[in-house]
């Protein structure tokens, strides 16, 4: 079983960004279940949503305590969560940053930047000052992970995003381009 | 075909009663219930399902609608969850004494307060008494069969009784998992079409809801209680041919490694799949452990749970809702009393957990089992709170 934990702020797309992934996996024929961490969601507030996937039957409903991987939609969730905890070593961490961090927390993991912001800013998605790098940050992920294939990720694009389709398309494929390998 | 589908909990349960081809739906919006009844009123409004969507202005008032429709013959659906069950309290008794076959699903959340959106199953204890059927789902597929089973139990003329179907607040009704959803045609071979008894007619005057003076009372209760015991055959029976058309076996208690386990768990809901990997992982280092999960809690299935327990020598009951002032939770009343004068040997831990949302771990249940092989039992234990 491999279980991922995302990491956001309300209205970035974390939990959309979970649901796309299982949909593509779920399309590879795996087992999938996702969830948001429940709460009362609000704009702008530190949310979390849990992917689990394996080859049989998935038979946990808790939370993902101990992730193979995270994906950190906003950087300066660095500095006031524990995003690491529970990651097993040699996890991926995924970060949605221009720069690389200068901190030895992530020495005993892989780690992988994108500059989601910038993509999703450059094709319009959410407002400028709040933009949507969901769709953007699965490209990254798919790229780095290996995971999922990207057809079936845009396939997911399509049954889960409401607006600007190509844009989204458009925002996974370029960040899948460009995430840089730490 | 049937077709497996990655969708959330809920929606299913709206493809659910969608499929069913509901007549009748009202209900006021509650979370974590809100999506299954946003999905039916969008089905509704966008023509997918020919029913009436009623958005009523409180759960009082769902309910009595649900009330005057099945009266007059509709096939009507409700959901709730929490502080909305609680205000449809008092006609859920008249619902089950009406004997009026409405189906609801209660996405189990705790009561405030304090004010809680989280999951246990304080909310549908409080119906224990009502007279409704009672059946817990621990997963998206088994809360998709069970909605379309409880049509055919509740409007069965041998049972004509309501049925609550309850699935966890959020750790069910908000998870994207594989559902297979049957299509149409091979629902039509389980479906049967509704015909009240009696139904609400001007042409042919019936009284309903009249009031019993004391001689009557007693034995309109007595009915009531009759239909519901007897119900149970019933509820078998439609498993069985449920089992058989699409070859997913229900029965009211789910053994789990039973066979040789000295100690036994017993769960409801969602939880019980957690304890099901906690079991194989003990199993693993050789601990005989197994499991129960109580499906049907309405009739309550005392000769099964007496026969489940044989032979094991402790059951640990994990039960997500307590009864304040009293001696522990409601299941920790209810198993006790299935083995009162019928065996003094088995060890009864009553453990309280998972309340108003606290995540429920496969090694809560590891835990459980070391202790309860240790200690001898307690009136009943809360665990994991901080002191």
């Amino acid at each position: 079983m491999t279980e991922i934990r995302f990491h956001g702020r309300g209205g970035q797309g974390a939990v959309i960004a979970s649901e796309i992934l299982a949909s593509a996996l779920f399309a590879e024929g795996k087992f999938v279940q996702t969830f948001p961490e429940f709460g009362v969601e609000r704009r702008g507030a530190p949310v979390q949503a849990f992917l689990r996937f394996d080859t049989k039957p998935i038979l946990l409903r808790c939370k993902v305590y101990t992730p193979d991987h995270i994906i950190v939609l906003d950087p300066v969730l660095t500095k006031t969560v524990n995003i690491t905890q529970g990651l097993k070593p040699g996890g991926w961490i995924l970060l949605n940053s221009t720069q690389v961090p200068n901190s030895n927390q992530f020495s005993k993991f892989r780690l992988a930047i994108i500059d989601a912001t910038g993509i999703a800013i450059k094709y319009r998605l959410g407002a400028k000052t709040a933009p949507i790098v969901n769709t953007a940050i699965l490209g990254a992920f798919t790229k780095i992970s290996g995971l999922a294939h990207l057809d079936h990720i845009i396939d997911g694009i399509k049954e889960y995003v409401p607006v600007k389709l190509q844009e989204n398309i458009q925002a996974t494929k370029d960040a899948y381009e460009m995430v840089r390998q730490i | 075909m049937s077709k497996r589908v990655g969708l959330e909990i809920s929606l299913a349960i709206a493809e659910a009663v969608k499929l069913a081809d509901t007549d009748m739906i009202a209900a006021y919006p509650i979370t974590p219930q809100t999506h299954i009844v946003e999905r039916l009123a969008e089905m509704v409004a966008e023509g997918e399902l020919k029913a009436a969507y009623i958005n009523a202005e409180s759960e009082h008032s769902a309910i009595s609608l649900c009330v005057g429709s099945s009266i007059a013959g509709a096939r009507t659906f409700t959901a709730t969850s929490a502080q909305g069950l609680a205000l449809m309290h008092e006609i859920m008794y008249i619902t089950a004494a009406l004997r009026l076959p409405i189906v609801m699903v209660v996405v189990n959340r705790a009561m405030s307060g304090p004010l809680s959106i989280w999951g246990d199953h304080s909310d549908v204890m409080g119906e224990r008494d009502t007279g409704w059927i009672q059946l817990f789902a621990q997963n998206g597929q088994e809360a998709f069969d069970m909605t379309l089973q409880a049509f055919r139990i509740a409007e069965d003329h041998r049972v004509l009784l309501p049925v609550i179907v309850n699935i966890d607040g959020f750790t069910l009704s908000h998870v994207i998992e594989p559902i297979e959803i049957l299509d149409q045609t091979e629902l039509n071979k389980f479906m049967r079409t509704f015909k009240p008894k009696y139904p609400l007619d001007p042409r042919r005057p019936l009284t309903f809801g009249a009031f019993a003076i004391p001689e009557y009372y007693m034995e309109a209760k007595k009915q009531v209680e009759q239909a519901i015991f007897s119900s149970k055959a019933v509820i078998e029976e439609v498993w069985q041919e449920f089992d058989k058309l699409y070859g997913r076996h229900y029965t009211p208690i789910e053994s789990y490694k039973t066979e040789d386990a000295k100690i036994l768990l017993l769960t409801l809901g969602g939880i019980g799949e957690t304890a099901q990997t906690a079991v194989d992982e003990m199993r693993e280092q050789g601990i005989k452990v197994g499991l129960l999960k109580l499906v049907m809690y309405r009739p309550f299935p005392i000769q099964e749970l007496r026969d489940a327990c044989k032979a094991a020598q402790t059951l640990v009951i994990c039960e997500r809702a307590m009864s304040i002032g009293g001696q522990g939770g409601p299941i920790g009343f209810e198993v006790r009393s299935a083995f009162y004068n019928h065996r003094t040997d088995l060890q009864i831990h009553d453990i309280i957990l998972g309340l108003g949302g606290r995540d429920v771990k496969v090694d809560d249940f590891k835990v459980l089992v070391k202790h309860a092989s240790e200690k001898k039992p307690k009136e009943y234990e809360l665990i994991g709170v901080r002191e």
